[in-house]
């Protein structure tokens, strides 16, 4: 398959923190639609993988093209946003002296640049559409209430809802589930899987029952480099990767 | 649409203060010039010029909180853009001595005659102009605020490390300013000035004029600071101060917009600073002092930051104390500048509004709660 058709193309990235190799060639697809699942061990470069991509960090040396023809590797953080990219962190970070409302409103897609937000009053439809997100977040009740008052798992969804709004192609996500309760777990289960209808979605997670929850595509990294790939059932049978989460 | 944006700011705050500011603009020139000399309402020309400064310094302390209060930049060097709008105002006032000066040069300045020199510099041209000053007032500040900015907000400077230079960037002011070949008359900076738009500058008629002007740019400058953090990009602001990198992750350019309100608030500071020289006759180097800088801090803090209201009050009420304890107890004054500044920070995190909107009511309204910054990072 060329690069052409794939919405993210990672070649042989590769990236150093004085002298440790957090990426170690690492080369990765995804395609337009795809909801992957990446598990690894601490210190795999799951973290770092998401860093490159979004333009945190920059590759030693690796190719990152975005749909095929944009080279994310020379851009920052904002452009590569602005490109259909949205991330989520590990540690829930709305902005908590904001209202439920506001943080959706403030990531809804529209223009970026200051003299457009400084007049800029929502439309009938930007209302609606943070209505609907609303709905599906569930955060309906909450809407007035400032962000920073919110439960944990009230904020995660908040801020899948605020990548939501930003309708990015492709979407990351870092540990959704951390800390969350089992019921909690299941339903941002049910809310990722129907985002990734729409979007393309890249999942990073430690915890098995929920990656089985999704039950999509599973790409197994250690030591900076895939170490294996498949179905969760296939992996998980792989007696590298068992050495690797076993221990050697 | 534009009157739209103006009023989007204006909520219960903005009324109480610009009805102050109305009553004072009527009640000052009346109880200055309706009154006779020993009526017990009457102001004198002193008083008036006094109140005049403290509107001045009000208005910086706005400019001030609406960079650290909204968007976290705590500024060491606010007074730099308040003084050269104070030096761009102070040469239009010197250039309207003419031959009036002690050696009688219709074409030089005294200090300039002084040294020798034989013609203006270049860039003292166009300061003939009351309406050209009037530009540099804002385009001076703003533009060394921009290139600053520029700089420094590319290179993620941010927190302490942008703090310490902006202290740097006045206080290499102040020193390049006491230069005499600098050209901005050294030391004693400019003073001696006869008239201003050709009114005399001690009548006492002038002094309520340009109170009442400062009372207008300070109504001014609430109402565009009002609309501003009001509007989607405010809340882009207060985003960037709580959260920077999440910002950045969403697609907002925040460089941009630390920038936007970086220079605005310097063009603020500035029309500042040239309200302030012709109330007080001078204008010289030790206006760039470091500590000048951190007064202003003072201000915003004791008065509630990121309240806009707060700064306002707090620079009327710690400047009114200046003058009480410099004239009553004057070798106690910097303890009790310092003893306030440490209460108000262990006790009043969020000032004097802070305190009163705590007092009304446990739960903070929409506006209060977004105002109000997470944490006192900047101290």
């Amino acid at each position: 398959m060329s690069a052409e058709d794939t919405l993210l193309y990672l070649d042989g990235v590769s990236v150093s923190f004085d002298g440790f190799r957090a990426l170690n060639s690492l080369s990765l697809v995804i395609e337009p639609g795809e909801m992957r699942a990446i598990i690894g061990p601490n210190g795999a470069g799951k973290t770092t993988m998401m860093d490159v991509i979004t333009g945190k960090t920059r590759p030693d040396t690796g190719t990152i093209l975005f749909e095929g023809r944009t080279d994310l590797t020379s851009l920052r953080e904002p452009a590569i946003a602005n490109l259909g990219i949205g991330r989520k962190f590990q540690r829930p970070t709305v902005f908590e002296m904001h209202t439920v409302w506001d943080n959706l409103e403030l990531s809804l897609k529209a223009p970026r640049r200051p003299l457009k937000t400084l007049t800029y009053s929502a439309t009938k439809e930007d209302r609606a559409r943070i209505e609907e997100i609303l709905d599906i977040t569930r955060l309906s009740p909450r809407r007035d209430r400032p962000a920073g008052s919110l439960s944990h798992g009230e904020k995660q969804w908040l801020e899948i809802g605020m990548l939501l709004a930003q309708d990015p192609k492709l979407l990351l996500v870092d540990e959704p589930v951390a800390g969350m309760t089992d019921a909690e777990t299941e339903q941002t289960a049910h809310l990722l899987k129907d985002i990734a209808g729409k979007h393309s979605v890249i999942v990073v997670e430690h915890d098995m029952v929920f990656v089985r929850e999704l039950g999509v595509k599973v790409t197994v990294l250690h030591e900076g480099s895939v170490l294996a790939e498949g179905s969760l059932d296939s992996v998980s049978a792989n007696k590298q990767v068992i050495d690797v989460y076993l221990g050697r | 649409m534009l009157t739209r944006f103006f009023l989007m700011g204006l909520d219960k705050k903005a009324g109480v203060l610009l009805t102050v500011l109305a009553v004072l603009a009527v009640a000052v020139p009346f109880m200055a010039l309706g009154t006779a000399p020993d009526s017990p309402w009457h102001l004198s020309t002193h008083t008036v010029a006094l109140l005049g400064k403290y509107l001045c310094f009000a208005l910086l302390a706005l400019s001030l909180d609406l960079v650290w209060g909204y968007v976290g930049i705590l500024s060491l060097g606010h007074a730099a853009f308040f003084t050269l709008g104070g030096y761009a105002m102070g040469m239009y006032l010197m250039r309207q001595i003419g031959s009036r000066g002690v050696y009688g040069n219709a074409d030089l300045p005294d200090f300039m005659v002084f040294l020798n020199w034989t013609e203006l510099p270049w860039y003292w041209h166009g300061f003939d102009h009351f309406w050209f000053a009037a530009v540099m007032v804002m385009v001076v500040p703003g533009l060394l605020a921009f290139a600053f900015g520029w700089f420094a907000f590319r290179s993620r400077v941010t927190g302490v490390y942008l703090s310490i230079i902006t202290q740097a960037l006045t206080f290499a002011l102040m020193l390049a300013f006491f230069r005499n070949d600098m050209g901005f008359g050294g030391n004693n900076g400019l003073t001696d000035f006869k008239e201003i738009l050709g009114f005399d500058i001690q009548a006492a008629s002038t002094r309520v004029g340009l109170f009442v002007a400062t009372v207008v740019a300070l109504a001014i400058g609430y109402v565009l600071a009002s609309a501003v953090v009001a509007s989607k990009l405010g809340k882009v602001l207060i985003a960037v101060r709580d959260a920077e990198s999440r910002v950045r992750f969403m697609g907002y350019e925040t460089d941009r917009y630390k920038l936007f309100a970086w220079t605005l608030s310097a063009c603020m500071a500035g029309v500042a600073g040239a309200l302030y020289v012709p109330q007080v006759g001078i204008i010289n180097p030790s206006e760039f002092s470091p500590a000048s800088s951190i007064e202003a801090v003072i201000w915003v803090a004791v008065g509630g930051r990121g309240t806009l209201a707060g700064p306002v009050l707090g620079a009327v009420l710690v400047n009114f104390g200046k003058s009480y304890f410099t004239a009553a107890l004057p070798e106690l004054w910097l303890f009790a500048l310092g003893g306030l500044f440490v209460l108000v920070t262990l006790f009043l995190p969020k000032g004097i509004l802070g305190l009163a909107a705590q007092l009304r009511q446990r739960l903070p309204s929409r506006g209060a709660v977004a105002g109000t910054p997470a944490g006192q990072k900047g101290v």
